[in-house]
C-alpha cells in the first residue's frame, strides 16, 4: 500500500530550514539557555550542601525553592531545547494539558492516600 | 523558527483536512506522544517514591550524606559527583540542540561534529552511573553492629544511647583493612593498645590503618563522628557481625543481596534508587544507541538524499527528554 503521508511530511520538514544569519541568533539563544541551566544547577547543589535538614520552616522553604528551580529548568529544556515553544499552539496544548491533568490527579491521590495511611498508622515499613 | 508552525494559517484550512493541523510530520508528533507517556511513567515512579518515603516510620537517608564520594579520592564531597553527572548531561543536551540547529542549515559536517560529541557525553554519563552504582553497592568503609546497648557522649556533650544491633560505621581506610583482617587474621594482624587500634597489612611494603573515629547515624540527620575514649566504648562493644557492602554476584561466595550495602538502611530507599536511576540509565543507553544509528545515517548521506535532517530533530527530542527526566530525578532523589 502506498503511504500518502510522506509527501506532506517532507514539506513540513523541508520548511524547517533556516539561513546562516538566523542560525547565529538561534545559537546565541542556545548558549544563553545553557548558562541559565548551569547556574540554576550550581545554585541547587550549593543549597543542597549548605543547608541542613530539619523539620523547620526554613527547610520547607528550601524544598519548595528546589521544586520551583527544577520547574524553571524543565521549562527551559522543553520550550527552548525541544522547541515546543516554537511549535503551533495546538500541538503545545495537546502535549502539555493531558500531562498536567494526569500528574495533578496522581499527586492529589497520592497525598490523599498517603495522609490516610499515616493517620491510620498502616505503615508496614 | 520551524517554518510551517510560525505561519499564520486560518483555522478552516488548518483543520480542514489534507494537512497536519499541528504542522508537524507524523513521526515528530508520535515522538511527542511517546514522550508524554514515558514522562507519565517517570512521574508515577517519582510519586510512588514520595509516597513510600512519606509513609516511612524510620528516618530516611539524606542525599548529601549518601552521595559524597569521588572516585579515587579520600574525604567527603557532598553532591559533587552527581552535580558533575548532571552537568555532563546538560552539556550533551546542548551539543544535541546544536546538532539539530546545524541540520536546519543542511550543514552535514557540523551535524556530525555535534552529534558525535553528544554520543561521547552519553557514554560519560553512563560510565559515571556505573561507578555510582558500584559505590552504592560496595559502600565506603563498612560497618559493624553493636552487641549490647552503649551510651556515648558526642563532641557536643549530648548523651546518645545506641541499642544492640545499631550500625557503627568505619572510615574507608580502616574498614578496608578490617575486611582483609577478617579474611586473613595472620596476614593483617590487629593490635589493640591503650586507647588505640591498629591494623597492619604485612608484606613487602607493610602499611597501617589506625582507628581514628567511628560514625554513628551515618546517613541520618544525627550523623556524628565519635573519637577518643567514647569511640573505644563503641569499638569494645562490637559484635561479630561486620558488613562491607555486597560482593559482586559470581565473584563473592557470600552474595547476600543489596541488604549488605551500608546505604541500605532503608530497603525502600535502595529499591527506588536502583529502579529509578536504572530505568533512566536504560533510557540514556537506548538514546546513545539511537544517536549512533542516526550518526551513521548522516555519515552515509541519507539525510542529504532526503534533503532534510528531521531524524536528528526527532532523536534530539528523545535525548532532551532524558535530560529532562534527570533534572527531576536529581531534585527529588538527591536534593530533597
Amino acid at each position: 500500500m502506498e503511504r500518502d503521508d510522506l509527501i506532506v511530511n517532507d514539506s513540513y520538514a523541508l520548511n524547517a530550514h533556516h539561513s546562516e544569519e538566523e542560525g547565529i541568533t538561534i545559537r546565541k539563544k542556545i548558549y544563553l539557555v545553557t548558562v541559565i541551566l548551569s547556574v540554576i544547577t550550581a545554585v541547587e547543589v550549593g543549597m543542597g550542601v549548605m543547608f541542613k535538614r530539619s523539620e523547620t520552616f526554613t527547610w520547607t522553604a528550601i524544598k519548595w525553592t528546589f521544586i520551583i528551580l527544577t520547574l524553571f529548568k524543565a521549562g527551559y529544556i522543553v520550550m527552548s531545547f525541544m522547541h515546543l515553544g516554537d511549535e503551533r499552539k495546538n500541538l503545545r496544548n495537546a502535549v502539555l494539558v493531558p500531562y498536567f491533568v494526569f500528574i495533578a490527579y496522581l499527586i492529589f491521590i497520592a497525598i490523599t492516600e498517603g495522609l490516610a495511611h499515616y493517620d491510620m498508622d498502616l505503615s508496614v515499613h | 523558527m520551524s517554518g510551517e508552525a510560525s505561519k499564520a494559517i486560518s483555522k478552516d484550512v488548518l483543520w480542514g483536512g489534507g494537512r497536519s493541523p499541528f504542522s508537524v510530520s507524523y513521526g515528530k508528533m508520535m515522538m511527542w506522544y511517546f514522550l508524554v507517556s514515558d514522562a507519565l511513567t517517570f512521574g508515577g515512579l517519582l510519586i510512588a517514591y514520595a509516597f513510600w518515603r512519606a509513609s516511612s516510620v524510620d528516618s530516611w537517608p539524606i542525599g548529601e550524606q549518601v552521595f559524597r564520594a569521588l572516585p579515587g579520592l579520600e574525604g567527603e564531597f557532598p553532591l559533587a559527583y552527581v552535580a558533575l553527572m548532571t552537568f555532563i548531561l546538560i552539556v550533551s543536551s546542548v551539543t544535541m540542540v546544536l546538532a539539530v540547529e546545524a541540520g536546519h542549515r543542511n550543514d552535514r559536517t557540523s551535524v556530525l561534529k555535534w552529534l558525535g560529541l553528544t554520543i561521547i557525553g552519553g557514554f560519560f554519563f553512563l560510565s559515571s552511573q556505573a561507578w555510582e552504582w558500584s559505590h552504592f553497592i560496595h559502600g565506603s568503609g563498612g560497618f559493624f553492629n553493636l552487641s549490647e546497648q552503649v551510651t556515648v557522649v558526642t563532641p557536643n556533650g549530648d548523651n546518645v544511647t545506641l541499642d544492640a544491633g545499631e550500625r557503627i560505621y568505619m572510615d574507608h581506610h580502616f574498614g578496608h583493612l578490617m575486611e582483609m583482617h577478617l579474611h586473613d587474621p595472620l596476614g593483617v594482624p590487629l593490635a589493640e593498645g591503650d586507647g588505640h587500634v591498629v591494623l597492619t597489612e604485612l608484606g613487602e611494603h607493610p602499611h597501617e590503618a589506625h582507628l581514628h573515629g567511628l560514625k554513628i547515624n551515618k546517613y541520618d540527620p544525627g550523623e556524628t563522628l565519635i573519637e577518643g575514649d567514647e569511640m573505644m566504648k563503641l569499638w569494645n562493644a562490637r559484635s561479630e557481625s561486620f558488613s562491607f557492602g555486597a560482593p559482586i554476584p559470581g565473584l563473592g561466595a557470600d552474595w547476600g543481596g543489596i541488604n549488605h550495602s551500608e546505604y541500605a538502611t532503608q530497603q525502600g530507599y535502595s529499591n527506588f534508587f536502583f529502579f529509578i536511576t536504572g530505568f533512566h540509565g536504560f533510557h540514556v543507553f537506548s538514546g546513545v544507541i539511537i544517536n549512533i544509528v542516526v550518526f551513521l545515517m548522516v555519515l552515509n548521506r541519507v539525510m542529504e538524499r532526503r534533503k532534510h535532517y528531521e531524524m536528528v530533530e526527532k532523536v534530539g527530542l528523545y535525548w532532551h527528554f532524558v535530560d529532562l527526566v534527570w533534572v527531576f530525578v536529581f531534585t527529588f532523589f538527591y536534593l530533597i
